[in-house]
């Protein structure tokens, strides 16, 4: 039992929660401290998703200003979109968002996504996320860091 | 018609005076003992309600599907049988009409023969349905023999001077007798063969009313005239019931094949009559009349709902063969929406078949379970070890129902339809869907009223002295208390408030809706593709799959699996084909042999067979001579 | 019965209802704190409700009312059986509607109702869903109504009320071997019917290992809130009639007095908060076991509760 051991050694990893920052748009439902995110990789170098996934790893832990990953669209209230959108993930991208339930936003995560980066005038791009769906939150940064990311995703949900 | 009789006549007698009728001139020597009683009047009742339903259903089922006039002749004279069978008040006339209703069936399977599998089904269970003849014969006509008469009465008056050893082979006979009629293993073999390929209406006859009979053998021979027997017998009947009950619901779970998977539940559900009816025998034995007479009426009530939901069951999946020619439940699907009403009908059934609370099955196998955990523990070790094991056997069965009643009403008519023909389905017409109506109307009664057919079992429970005794039976009220031990529930109280309680979750889920944008319809979601098509569905077969591999042992599935890879390189797969087959392992292992020493036989026996006239004519002096000196 | 004892009953299904989400809101929080994280707050899974349940209706295409019906039917099963087990008081006007076989009748129904929802959809993992989760359920049948065998022998009915009283008139029951197995096998039991680990992982992201998941990978909005509401409502009420059944103390009689039903909201309220806890720290320390490896771990629950009742028949002196 060198697990309970360990778990007394360690204690709370997590960073210590800045002040919440200013709210980006309103909580979609009105309810405050909930999002659910659907994340589609549309055509990142994965840079992107290493750090999503720290964010919602022990030491940021997203999780505690109630924003979750979920399995299903159904389940979001916001589609978490990666990198450059490709020909072949432009229909995909869109299938997502429509399986969406309303309210629902779109969150654009990383300079590929924002702007197109480096790869603005690939062969197989289509374009910037924002040029396929409407995006309301974005996140800068190639890759942006968990505490960016957490920072945009606390100023939706208000927590 | 004659159904309507029947339930009339029933009914009458199980509220009135036995009736007793003897037609001297219809059989030389003994005449015709016709001697209805409660007991055998319950089985009229119900052999007649079912008749009703398949009568009105089978009016329009035999026009759609073109039927020859000769099966619709044969079917009243099917009916007339099993009503004879219960009614019967001697030996003689049990054993004619037994075989009336035997041969007729025969022929009734046989409707459709220009189907091979209908053929080989149709000489499976002409043998079986003879073997098991021959085995009740004998011990009817040991047993009328040494019982002094050929009527039941005389035989039960003179029951006790039987010596144990005739008793215990009586015992054994009809139990095989009986059991192969009602399907038990391992002499189930014709049952999943012959139900499926008969007709439905006639399938739904057989699968509801005929396989009763078996049941009531058992009961009238075993449990009335031999009285109480020792320990063994109830606990025979209780090994034979589990087994069957276990492995009928085990095949029904894999079984892809609607008809099919019904016919397994019957071996299921006659398995856990069985099952009560050994336990009851049991009980009674060790000193526990009350549980004895608990699991009594747990049997002839599951009787009752059994053959309500099994004719809905058949009935339905009837109207699916006819509207879209399919028995196979990887290609139906998508039936909700075409046929709305059949789809609402099989619910009925299933829910019944899954022993679910609201369900036509529940009542039974709760009062089964109450009288196996009631049984006396501080007598004998064996009661003691029988009991929680028998409460394991019915556990998985329900278990094992659920599961595969789920896939027969999920898969089958539920999610979108897997074949052209299920796509193109249209509703059943008028007359079958009356007929089905009936069949549900009497399932509703059971699953939440079963009150209203507590005197009728009073009656039957009181000319059964050797179990039921004058310790009354469980009174089954709206709130239904067991007698001597604890233990209630109510059905009808129990629909209500769930009723209550989902009204309840659907107002709950309302709170907050004045912010909720419109509703919408919106395609399925396909992990962001465009389209799943229906190919990518679960499928019966995909749907049982881990029960099979979990029961690997038993079931024994035969698996191919074969790879072909490109030419170029074999890392590239062209194409990989799998298949797996299903087969009753029992028939497989225990009649293969008895079927291949039987051929070999026949072929001896065929050399004798030369064609010569003067040889079969010495054959014919032979035999009398041997006779002759076996008898002096 | 008095009118406090149906008040009681009411009691429960409110405090069930509300205290549902806190239950799992909790034992996420232990987990996290475990996995040393800060995590969401007790009150998450009630944001996250209060949230889903103003997002729009969905019905995908195809579907039929077993889809639209089916977390309806879960969750009003849960809800009666919330009423009628003695959480509060023993004496629930339901009482003599179902015993144990008919509580574990209802439970089921609920699991077929979304089985039958995840086949309605027509979807490859719903399908997949239902097919594992039927087969567990078929597997766990056996153990359940042994384990209700095993705990009906002492107070020899299997009526909810009996078998509490029984065990709190005779305390010493509890430390019998009968007991003690049956308590084991039913948490087994408990684990598997709620989607636990190591049955199944109630927070997986990943459709190829789910079981509960994705028969609800289409529910949205007030539906999904309502099947998220109802699985964290059948844990409530389970851990709350295990607790009951084998530490039956705090429990206000067949006729309360006002003291005697908030002692009895307390006491229930803190036995359930106890073994939630105990749960999810279980669970910090243990990972998903293979499909195909659950059926041993129930055939040995259904092993002990074979022991138990066997235990308990040899072993066990009858009460009356
Ligand atoms: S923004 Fe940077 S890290 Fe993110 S996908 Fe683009 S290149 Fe990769």
């Amino acid at each position: 039992m060198s697990w309970i051991g360990k778990i007394g050694r360690v204690g709370r990893m997590v960073e210590p929660a800045h002040d919440a920052p200013e709210a980006a748009i309103a909580p979609p439902t009105g309810v405050t401290g909930s999002l659910q995110l659907r994340h589609v990789d549309c055509g990142s170098c994965n840079g992107c998703e290493l750090e999503i996934t720290s964010a919602f790893a022990p030491m940021y832990d997203a999780e505690r200003f109630g924003a979750r990953l979920v399995a299903s669209p159904r389940h979001a209230d916001a589609l978490l979109a990666t990198g450059v959108v490709t020909h072949n993930m432009r229909q995909p991208l869109l299938n997502t968002l429509k399986a969406i339930p309303e309210p629902r936003i779109v969150i654009a995560v990383g300079d590929c996504a924002v702007n197109g980066n480096m790869f603005t005038k690939g062969y197989g791009v289509v374009g910037t996320v924002g040029d396929v769906v409407p995006v309301d939150v974005e996140i800068p940064g190639c890759p942006p860091t968990p505490q960016q990311i957490i920072t945009a995703l606390r100023s939706v949900t208000g927590r | 018609m004659l159904g309507a009789i029947g339930l009339a006549l029933g009914l009458s007698v199980i509220f009135g005076e036995p009736r007793q009728l003897w037609i001297g001139w219809l059989l030389p020597l003994v005449g015709v003992r016709l001697d209805l009683d409660p007991l055998g009047g319950i089985f009229v009742a119900a052999t007649g309600a079912v008749a009703i339903a398949v009568g009105i259903y089978a009016v329009g089922y035999a026009k759609r599907e073109h039927w020859a006039r000769f099966p619709l002749i044969t079917l009243p004279l099917f009916v007339a049988g099993m009503l004879l069978v219960p009614a019967a008040g001697s030996v003689t006339t049990f054993l004619l009409a037994w075989e009336l209703m035997a041969a007729t069936s025969l022929i009734l399977v046989l409707s459709e023969h220009r189907r091979a599998a209908v053929r080989t089904a149709g000489v499976f269970y002409a043998i079986m349905t003879q073997l098991g003849f021959v085995a009740i014969l004998v011990a009817l006509v040991v047993l009328s023999a040494s019982g002094g008469g050929d009527a039941f009465t005389t035989i039960a008056a003179n029951a006790d001077s039987l010596t144990p050893g005739i008793r215990n082979a009586i015992f054994l006979l009809t139990v095989l007798g009986f059991g192969s009629k009602a399907g038990l293993l391992p002499l189930h073999a014709w049952l999943p063969k012959a139900h499926p390929e008969a007709p439905s209406p006639v399938s739904a006859l057989m699968s509801a009313a005929m396989v009763n009979m078996g049941i009531y053998g058992i009961i009238r021979i075993d449990l009335q005239l031999l009285g109480p027997g020792p320990h063994w017998w109830g606990l025979t009947l209780m090994i034979f019931g589990a087994v069957s009950a276990v492995f009928g619901v085990l095949q029904a779970s894999v079984s892809t094949d609607l008809k099919q998977l019904l016919a397994y539940s019957t071996t299921e559900n006659m398995g856990l009559i069985t099952l009560a009816l050994g336990a009851a025998m049991l009980l009674a034995s060790s000193g526990a009349p009350t549980v004895a007479a608990i699991a009594l009426t747990a049997a002839l009530l599951h009787l009752l709902s059994h053959a309500a939901f099994k004719t809905l069951g058949f009935l339905a999946a009837g109207s699916v063969l006819a509207a879209t020619g399919l028995r196979d439940l990887d290609k139906l699907g998508g039936l909700a929406r075409r046929m709305p009403v059949t789809t609402v009908m099989f619910g009925i059934a299933a829910l019944g078949a899954s022993g679910l609370p609201l369900g036509a099955g529940f009542v039974s196998e709760w009062l089964l379970l109450q009288s196996l955990i009631h049984a006396p523990h501080d007598s004998i070790t064996l009661v003691a070890l029988a009991m929680p094991l028998s409460v394991g056997a019915v556990a998985l069965t329900t278990g094992l129902g659920i599961a595969a009643m789920v896939k027969a009403f999920g898969v089958g008519f539920l999610a979108r339809p897997r074949s052209a023909a299920a796509e193109a389905a249209r509703e059943a017409p008028m007359s079958m869907l009356a007929g089905m109506t009936l069949a549900a109307a009497a399932c509703v009664v059971f699953a939440v009223a079963p009150a209203l057919l507590s005197p009728a079992l009073q009656r039957v429970l009181a000319v059964l002295p050797t179990v039921g005794g004058d310790s009354a039976g469980p009174q089954i009220d709206t709130i239904l208390r067991l007698p001597g031990v604890a233990g209630s529930i109510s059905p009808a109280l129990l629909a209500a408030a769930l009723a209550i309680a989902v009204l309840l979750a659907l107002v709950l889920a309302r709170w907050g809706g004045r912010h909720r944008p419109p509703a919408m319809v919106t395609p399925l979601w396909a992990c962001g593709a465009d389209s799943l098509s229906p190919r990518m569905q679960y499928t019966a077969t995909s749907f049982a799959e881990p029960l099979q591999r979990v029961f690997d042992d038993i079931l024994r599935p035969d698996t191919n699996v074969e790879v072909t890879h490109f030419a170029e390189s074999q890392y590239l797969v062209e194409k990989v084909t799998y298949q797996t087959l299903m087969a009753d392992p029992v028939e497989q292992r225990f009649y293969t042999p008895v079927v291949r020493a039987v051929t070999v036989w026949a072929h001896l026996v065929r050399r004798a067979h030369t064609g010569s006239v003067h040889l079969y004519l010495a054959y014919g002096a032979a035999g009398l001579l041997i006779v002759l000196l076996v008898a002096r | 019965m008095s009118a406090l004892a149906v008040a009681a009953a009411a009691l429960q299904v409110v405090g069930v209802l509300a205290g549902a989400p806190l239950v799992v809101g909790g034992m996420r929080q232990v987990r996290a704190r475990l996995e040393g994280r800060a995590g969401g707050g007790i009150g998450q899974p009630w944001r996250d409700l209060r949230k889903q349940l103003r997002k729009q209706q969905i019905t995908p295409r195809g579907t039929t009312v077993v889809f639209a019906l089916a977390p309806a039917v879960v969750a009003g099963s849960t809800l009666l059986i919330a009423a009628i087990v003695p959480l509060i008081a023993l004496g629930s006007p339901l009482e003599s509607v179902a015993d144990l076989f008919g509580v574990v009748g209802l439970l089921f129904l609920g699991t077929v109702a979304l089985t039958l929802a995840g086949i309605d959809t027509g979807t490859a993992f719903g399908g997949m869903g239902s097919s594992r989760e039927i087969t567990i359920a078929a597997l766990v049948e056996p153990t359940i109504l042994l384990a209700v065998f095993a705990l009906s022998v002492p107070g020899e009915s299997a009526n909810l009320a009996a078998i509490v009283s029984a065990t709190e008139n005779h305390p010493e029951q509890l430390v019998s071997p009968g007991s003690l197995l049956a308590f084991v096998a039913l948490g087994i039991v408990i684990i598997a019917e709620t989607g636990r680990l190591p049955v199944d992982n109630p927070s997986t992201h990943l459709e190829l290992t789910m079981i509960h998941e994705a028969m609800i990978l289409e529910y949205a909005g007030p539906k999904l809130a309502l099947v998220e509401w109802a699985s964290g409502m059948r844990l409530t009420v389970l851990l709350g009639l295990v607790a009951n059944l084998f530490m039956p103390w705090g429990i206000a009689g067949a006729d309360p007095s006002l003291l005697a039903v908030l002692i009895g909201l307390a006491s229930i309220t803190a036995k359930v908060v106890v073994l939630a806890g105990l749960l999810a720290a279980g669970e910090v320390f243990i990972a998903k076991l293979r499909l195909f490896r659950v059926p041993e771990l129930l055939a040995g629950s259904f092993l002990l509760a074979l022991l138990a009742v066997t235990a308990s028949y040899f072993l066990g002196t009858p009460t009356s």
